[in-house]
């Protein structure tokens, strides 16, 4: 077994409220630096930063899972893992036909902008990327599940945008295995606070939306280490979404 | 107000109609994060949400709740109407948004 450093939450400057230093090769670097194995760039709603990410990281050894952060229509953020960038690109797709017309406001919200393997500006977003979309989770995982993905729950310790908060509890039909932890949460604390629902594994990542924010591997307590049998993008997916594969 | 009089009203329909009773409304509530109505609704309670996911339905009745209204008429999960049935928990659709709905329960006595 490997003891894998990861952090699978992490905003790029295409979510209007991540810093415009986080762009694709500062955040492949900097993760490089703080010595994880993985890392996953989830914006909101929308993947058009990972082309650039994967040209970053291309050569470097950092390994990167794609992946989006969606907002579905209950008002929960739930992280959605695939296992190439053909599928997160469809994705978004999916999700920006998804969004409602409601335009950014850069001045209020921040800019959406999209990124080169240079870190030069190429395009911008311009529905609000972080608006819900027009359907709710149950459609979402069948939608995740046709392209081979898995779902996970974000920072459910949170007072919003949780699935614990807009839903009461995981609905217990879906196949969720793993549920997100906030950076500055504590894994043990929500086991005990969750104790009455069923077993959970659980992940803890940063939802970094300033480099300084993004995980560092020697500031990982040994039960925020993932135990993964090697470092390929499969193993990873299956550890977090069991239930997904059929 | 009894749960089965809101059918007399056009602007409420009853989507799951063989769950109706004479169960009466006794007060009303509004909230959409569910946790929060869990711990804080009252039993008897008409409940004012845009939430529609097939959860509400536990909410209800754990709450012990006397109906469900949906404003805006959002459109209900297929999932949601079978478990209300199921549980028996009336639910309504109406054009009416939240604030017009409570409003005029009010107006019709509901406190």
């Amino acid at each position: 077994m490997i003891a894998s450093a990861a952090d699978l939450h992490i905003h790029s400057c295409l979510s209007p409220c991540g810093d415009a230093d986080m762009t694709p090769n500062n955040i492949v670097n900097m993760a490089l630096l703080n010595e994880l194995d993985w890392i996953a760039v989830t914006d909101h709603n929308a993947a058009a930063s990972l082309p650039a990410v994967f040209s970053a990281a291309e050569g470097t050894g950092l390994n990167v899972l794609p992946g989006i952060e969606v907002n579905t229509k209950e008002e929960m953020h739930i992280l959605c893992y695939f296992r190439d960038l053909d599928s997160v690109m469809e994705m978004d797709r999916i999700l920006y036909d998804a969004l409602p017309d409601i335009p950014n406001r850069p001045d209020y919200f921040g800019e959406q902008l999209i990124l080169d393997g240079e870190d030069e500006v190429i395009g911008k977003r311009d529905k609000l990327l972080i608006s819900s979309v027009s359907f709710g989770i149950e459609k979402l995982v069948e939608i995740v599940s046709g392209l081979h993905g898995v779902v996970v729950p974000a920072h459910i310790d949170r007072p919003n945008y949780s699935i614990m908060v807009s839903l009461g509890f995981i609905p217990p039909d879906l196949p969720i295995t793993t549920a997100e932890v906030s950076g500055n949460g504590s894994i043990d604390d929500v086991k005990r606070r969750f104790r009455f629902f069923k077993p959970l594994k659980f992940i803890q990542s940063s939802d970094a939306h300033y480099l300084e924010d993004i995980a560092v591997r020697e500031d990982m307590p040994p039960e925020r280490l993932l135990q993964l049998e090697d470092l390929r993008r499969d193993t990873l997916l299956h550890y977090l979404g069991e239930k997904m594969f059929p | 107000m009894k749960v089965n009089e809101l059918t007399q009203y056009p602007e409420f329909t009853c989507v799951n109609e063989s769950a109706l009773s004479d169960k009466e409304i006794e007060c009303g509530y509004v909230g959409d994060l569910l946790s929060w109505v869990m711990g804080n609704a009252d039993a008897g309670c008409a409940w004012v949400t845009i939430q529609t996911h097939v959860n509400i339905v536990a909410v209800a009745v754990l709450v012990e709740m006397s109906c469900i209204i949906i404003p805006e008429l959002a459109e209900l999960e297929e999932e949601t109407v079978v478990k209300a049935t199921e549980e028996g928990i009336p639910i309504f659709q109406t054009p009416k948004n939240a604030f017009e709905i409570c409003a005029w329960l009010g107006a019709q006595g509901i406190k």
